[in-house]
């Protein structure tokens, strides 16, 4: 395993504030693309999170305190737009970027030019975005689903929505573009597939179902434009066309999106529990398979996200059993994760504690989403409470745990500088004390009748929703704790990180000296 | 450990008997088992997969606290090296697989009878406008708006001074509700005049969305009589929140009579 001589152009200190922007403007390097991916989706994190803070607020008790309706809904469109497009999967980009040809054993991705404008869309996207909050009419306040007609009464903010939609949709899918390319051509020799990390292997099959998933947002967002400039009518009845197509349209992007989301973090945990169970991976080509299953099975799921629309019985029994089937295959995962933990020697490290309370938290997020799955049930459920709470459950101690998981477990290669362990378990503890706080009474406000999307609500709401936005407010001042975390290892300031940093790590990305240096594998290395 | 079951059991027991207990108002922790024939089943299949999920949660939870506990390097476990066992993989797929099964049967059965809405007595048209419920009694000639009632409309208001507290089924309250029968077979045909809307009385198990320009059945059929109450449940806008369902279930005698009430208000009004 080989690494170059520090390369004399790029170590030297640059003059100046232009030089150094203009760097990182200009940057075709994964690790400093990675690295921008990663600031920039934290950021977001902050800003979708104090908008969930505006959210828990106003929620905190019955009758309106704090803001109108109107904003009100804005403030659940963004923030649900943010999260989605500007931090989880710009945070899993960011992870690809760093950790994928490092993996591989490769020197770079393969479209370096491409990765670079891939991110500098984003900055530009959520800034489009962002600023209708300050367009006469507010921000977009539809939902994040856009649905029509309620969205073709948006106003302002309404083609300024759109074009960011396009722009995050166009980053995406160059960058999975990238990501495909580079898995596929640059492995290094005798890294065949089946002998490919995991993380690497969820993020061959993300990218394929981004490209799939992708183009229809952006044909469905496109129609939602034309119907409302160009005089078409492809969601208005009085003009032949039906709200509905737009829900399968949107939902067709929509339910491969969400595994697009997570199939990252599932693998971050298949590379974090191994280490620190000092043991391998349980049934690897299992899990591959079970990926690959979950990949496929996402695409013909969709219209569980509309089960109320009025769909004929075939269709609702149809995607039904689709939906249940799902459980099978992410069932496998759960119980392999598990039997790699079984007879390991197992520490508990901040990267594995995130790894554990995924898969205790995620789990739960999986059985609701099995009760939802059930068609007279989801009768129920459906636009209540109960599906915050599972869609929260899924991205937040599912995806985001899996984030910082990958965060903790990869800062000392990044950084060359061991996080402060004490700090990253107090971070972990409150965080995951607090998700549940937030999340869990959700669930019982949605079976007890809650809607949700409404700022004010009925008083036997009142104490759950009271917890739930304690917990919230814990949970939002808890990240602080991890913005700390991760300045002082941008400052150096820990214990200096060897290259192997986890005695049970294994892989191509810890055999080069941490930080890692700019350019690794600029000649490829054997693997057996 | 013995000590330790009887507290795991006892506190399972409680939390059973708490979640089966009916409506308990603040801090209703279960969904209603509702007033109809079908509500009846739906609160059935929730209670079975909740209890599957329950179970299946206890085992896989059991086998990663065991797991933590007894293989944690500290307590000197040393690492086994084993990367498969087919036989387990096989059985922890099909079992699933086979619970599915179980699983989908009585679900799918439940949902035909739901969406059968032949032999109704009733029809009423459903119809959602930004912010407010339409009621048509189409076979009847009796039509009218339903909207947030005076108090708590006032009360809502952004800092509106007002406790929600001292409003009487605050935001769950119209001016206007619906009526119809007990024990007859009610068909709702819904739609909407402008965006989407959804039409959720909890206790009927009913939600059907609202479209424009196209007409959504549902049917129920309530076996007692009081005041159900429900929401709007598909985001229409400002509004959403405040243009809630009432849905009063009376005897057939006072049904006719409020029917021939409304319908001699419909004559004086100019409607």
């Amino acid at each position: 395993m080989s690494t170059t001589a520090v390369d004399v152009h790029h170590e030297h200190r640059e003059r100046g504030f232009l030089a150094w922007a203009l760097r990182w403007i200009t940057t075709t390097n994964h690790k400093e693309i990675g690295t921008l991916y990663l600031i920039f989706a934290l950021l977001m994190f902050f800003v979708g999170g104090a908008m969930a803070m505006v959210i828990r607020l106003e929620l905190f008790q019955p009758g309106l305190q704090f803001v109108e309706p109107h904003f009100f809904n804005q403030m659940t469109t963004m923030h649900a737009l943010i999260m989605v497009f500007g931090m989880i999967m710009p945070a899993f980009v960011g992870f690809a970027n760093w950790m994928i040809p490092m993996m591989i054993g490769a020197p770079d991705m393969a479209l370096p030019r491409l990765n670079n404008y891939s991110f500098w869309l984003l900055p530009f996207a959520t800034s489009l975005l962002l600023l209708t909050l300050f367009l006469p009419g507010g921000a977009p306040a539809a939902g994040w689903t856009m649905y029509p007609p309620l969205v073709l009464q948006g106003g302002d903010s309404f083609p300024f929505m759109i074009f960011a939609v396009h722009l995050l949709g166009v980053s995406s899918i160059l960058g999975a573009i990238n990501i495909i390319v580079t898995i596929m051509n640059m492995r290094a020799p005798g890294m065949a597939l089946l002998k490919m990390p995991m993380f690497v292997w969820t993020w061959l099959i993300t990218a394929y179902l981004l490209i799939v998933a992708l183009p229809v947002l952006a044909g469905g967002v496109t129609m939602l434009l034309t119907d409302q400039f160009f005089g078409t009518s492809f969601f208005e009845a009085a003009g032949g066309g039906d709200p509905v197509m737009y829900q399968h349209i949107f939902w067709f992007f929509g339910h491969p999106e969400v595994y697009i989301i997570i199939l990252p973090a599932f693998g971050i945990i298949s590379q974090v529990i191994p280490t620190f169970s000092r043991k391998p991976l349980f049934g690897y080509a299992s899990m591959v398979y079970a990926t690959a299953a979950i990949a496929f099975l996402s695409m013909i799921v969709w219209a569980h996200h509309m089960f109320t629309v009025g769909m004929p019985l075939g269709g609702q029994l149809f995607f039904m059993l689709t939906t249940m089937i799902i459980a099978v295959p992410t069932g496998v995962k759960i119980f392999n994760w598990t039997a790699t933990m079984w007879r390991g020697s197992l520490s508990f490290e901040t990267p594995m504690l995130y790894a554990l309370a995924f898969l205790f938290l995620f789990t739960i997020g999986g059985f609701s989403g099995l009760m939802l799955a059930i068609v007279p049930a989801d009768f129920q459920y459906h636009d209540s409470y109960f599906v915050v709470a599972h869609f929260h459950y899924v991205l937040v101690p599912g995806a985001v745990f899996g984030a910082f998981a990958g965060a903790y477990y990869w800062l000392p290669k990044w950084t060359g500088v061991m996080y402060d362990e004490k700090l990253g378990k107090l971070h972990f503890w409150l965080t995951a004390i607090f998700v549940n706080v937030t999340f869990f009474p959700q669930h019982f406000l949605g079976l007890a009748g809650m809607p949700r999307r409404i700022p004010d609500y009925a008083a036997q709401f009142t104490d759950f929703n009271m917890i739930s936005s304690i917990g919230a407010f814990g949970l939002g001042l808890a990240q602080l704790i991890f913005v700390w975390v991760v300045v002082k290892c941008a400052l150096g300031r820990g214990e200096k990180a060897t290259a192997q940093v986890w005695e049970g790590a294994e892989g191509l990305e810890w055999t080069v000296p941490s930080p890692a240096p700019l350019h690794t594998f600029d000649k490829p290395p054997h693997v057996e | 450990m013995k000590t330790g079951f009887r507290a795991w059991a006892g506190i399972l027991l409680v939390t059973g008997l708490a979640v089966t207990a009916p409506a308990l108002g603040d801090w209703q922790l279960n969904m209603p088992r509702g007033v109809t024939t079908t509500s009846r089943e739906v609160y059935d299949l929730h209670m079975m997969v909740l209890w599957l999920c329950t179970i299946i949660a206890i085992g896989v939870y059991a086998a990663m606290v065991i797991a933590i506990v007894r293989f944690r390097k500290s307590a000197g476990a040393k690492p086994a090296k084993f990367t498969h066992n087919t036989r387990a993989e096989v059985i922890w797929t099909t079992i699933p697989a086979l619970i599915l099964v179980g699983l989908a049967i009585p679900s799918a059965e439940t949902l035909i009878l739901m969406e059968d809405a032949r032999g109704s007595e009733l029809t009423i048209k459903v119809t959602g406008y930004q912010w407010r419920w339409h009621y048509d009694y189409i076979d009847d000639g009796v039509r009218f708006f339903s909207s947030l009632d005076q108090a708590s409309n006032a009360a809502r208001r952004l800092r509106s001074g007002i406790d929600p507290t001292t409003v009487d089924n605050y935001l769950l309250e119209v001016d206007n509700p619906v009526v119809v029968p007990v024990d007859t077979k009610v068909r709702l045909l819904i739609t909407a005049a402008d965006v989407l809307h959804a039409w959720w009385v909890p206790e009927f198990a009913i939600k059907k969305d609202a479209v424009p320009g196209y007409v959504n059945e549902a049917w129920f059929e309530a076996t007692e009589t009081g005041t159900y109450r429900g929401q709007c449940a598909e985001l229409c806008g400002r509004d959403h929140a405040f243009m809630p369902v009432v849905v009063n279930v009376v005897t057939q005698e006072e049904y006719e009579a409020w029917l021939e009430e409304r319908r001699a208000e419909m004559v004086t009004q100019a409607f």
